[in-house]
């Protein structure tokens, strides 16, 4: 999932500054699991700035709303009925989603409340590690599902490097190396030739935004 | 030859070969360069110049390579990947080729955390691996990594390093025959201490007939004092200091630890020559290159030899 953190009180307190009516949207997918955005989450930051305001003599009237998802036009579409009530948008969401919103109500200013962090795994109730970089040329199958272009500090694609201490990363004890747990888990499998190979340089397709259009599927088109 | 560089011609005549180590300045006296060369000159058959070591910013790496080689030394031209995508790298290769320098030695380069811009983007759009495969291209098939002619392409000798007592250690060896597979020319070890462990791994790369395809330089710094073999146990990853050598240095009076330091190198040094596989010995006097004519001289490898 997309793990996302709230952003700083003061920050959102910061962005909201000047609008006296806002729409709060949650989304009901990613954050709320990672319990950064969703309908809880709403209510819980509807609440702290009511009452922030109010004690700056600057009352704030807080709508609060939390849609299936957000980076989805389908779900918004119960917002628009909604939204001319308000100054601006508050959202919840992820960055894709926030964005999405902003391109729905192209008049209206849309603020985020979250920092977007990563693409991760829920490791305990509240306690979420990333795991994926959306690199488009996944190498799993060769670092035996061990992403190293996530989980080594460099991005290594020929690791480890001269750094590895002991099991860990030279950045940081706590953080283990993931050449080393490569090269652990390959053996393990007798699949050390996975690695013996050297991979060539990576075609890098994350530096403009990218389109997916599955098989049998075209643009819509009128969006 | 594949570049005429001093290193390869003493390396591919049979030399036992002796390399230096130069840290570029923290601002712009080229002077300060020039200073720590003189120390090197005439005891050293080329000179790594470091690239933004442990990811503090110095004076550009090719820039001061230039500056020694005006002085009449050769440079070994160290890049690191982490501050260059491979456009930069290439044409900072160019470049450096255009100057009269010969020699390279392709790292990843220690994590921008450690330095003084830790806030830093690494770049790493390639990594070691991939600068040697690309060296190479460049200079055998005269080609970019983008596949576009050359006009008269950089002949470089082409280094790497290798540490063999990073973990795991069973893969090391397999990863230097990764570089050596990779287009690597000459190696440089990390600072050995644990000559043990050094030992193993140079027999393991002479059973897999790796030194018959690379020269192998064994990294060597002198220990200046006991604070120093701690602080290189405890603080530098993938550094193996062994118990016995911080007792040796404890074991001399203070003042003479510096010197018991050059006198453990010199033995070192002395076995390195002797060890099959070995083809010389990389020094790295970490801002002691003023110390570096006495360590050649009792470590009887001087003269230098001329190819």
């Amino acid at each position: 999932m997309i793990v996302a953190k709230r952003k700083p009180f003061d920050e959102i307190k910061s962005l909201l500054k000047g609008y006296g009516k806002v729409l709060n949207v949650g989304c009901g997918t990613c954050v709320a699991v990672c319990l950064a955005g969703g309908e809880k989450e709403v209510a819980v930051l509807n609440a702290e700035l009511d009452m922030a305001r109010r004690l700056e003599d600057n009352p704030v009237e807080m709508g609060a709303i939390t849609v299936e998802r957000q980076c989805d036009m389908e779900y918004l579409e119960v917002l628009d009925s909604m939204v001319n009530e308000y100054d601006a948008l508050l959202s919840m969401a992820c960055g894709a989603g926030i964005q999405f919103l902003a391109e729905r109500y192209p008049e209206k200013p849309v603020l985020p409340a979250v920092d977007t962090t990563f693409i991760g795994v829920n490791r305990a109730v509240g306690w979420y590690e990333e795991r994926c970089r959306s690199c488009s040329s996944c190498v799993l199958g060769l670092t035996g599902g061990i992403c190293p272009v996530t989980m080594c500090a460099k991005g290594l694609y020929n690791g480890p490097c001269g750094g590895t201490n002991k099991g860990s990363c030279e950045i940081d004890k706590n953080q283990p190396c993931a050449w080393y747990m490569i090269y652990e888990r390959l053996k393990a499998q007798n699949r050390l030739d996975c690695i013996m190979e050297i991979t060539p340089p990576s075609d890098w397709q994350n530096q403009v935004p990218r389109t997916v259009i599955q098989p049998g599927y075209k643009k819509p088109e009128k969006v | 030859m594949k570049s005429g560089s001093n290193l390869e011609k003493v390396l591919t005549a049979g030399h036992f070969a002796f390399t230096g180590e130069l840290g570029p300045p923290r601002g712009t006296d080229a002077d300060e360069v020039r200073k720590k060369a003189s120390h090197l000159k005439g005891m050293v058959d080329a000179v790594n110049i470091t690239d933004n070591q442990t990811a503090v910013v110095r004076m550009a790496s090719w820039a001061a390579s230039i500056i020694i080689l005006q002085e009449g030394l050769e440079p070994n031209y160290q890049m690191v990947c982490r501050d260059r995508n491979r456009l930069a790298m290439q044409s900072d290769i160019l470049g450096a080729y255009a100057h009269g320098i010969r020699n390279m030695l392709c790292l990843s380069g220690d994590h921008q955390k450690f330095g003084d811009h830790p806030q830093a983007k690494g770049v790493f759009d390639i990594d070691s691996m991939q600068l040697i495969g690309m060296v190479k291209r460049m200079r055998d098939e005269g080609k970019f990594l983008g596949g576009t002619e050359i006009s008269h392409p950089p002949k470089i000798f082409i280094g790497a390093a290798a540490n063999p007592f990073a973990d795991p250690f069973e893969w090391r060896v397999h990863r230097l025959a990764k570089k050596i597979k990779a287009g690597v020319d000459f190696i440089q070890t990390q600072c050995i201490y644990n000559m043990e462990k050094f030992r193993t791994w140079v027999k393991q790369s002479n059973d897999m007939g790796l030194t018959e395809k690379v020269y192998l330089l064994a990294g060597v710094t002198p220990m200046k004092s006991v604070g120093m073999a701690k602080y290189m146990k405890n603080n530098v990853p993938g550094m193996d200091v062994p118990d016995e050598l911080i007792k040796r240095l404890q074991g001399v009076d203070k003042k003479m630890q510096a010197d018991e330091g050059i006198k453990i190198a010199c033995e070192q040094i002395d076995e390195f020559k002797q060890m099959k596989g070995v083809a010389g010995v990389h020094l790295m006097a970490i801002e002691w290159e003023h110390k570096v004519p006495e360590i050649a001289e009792r470590a009887k490898m001087l003269p230098r030899p001329i190819v």
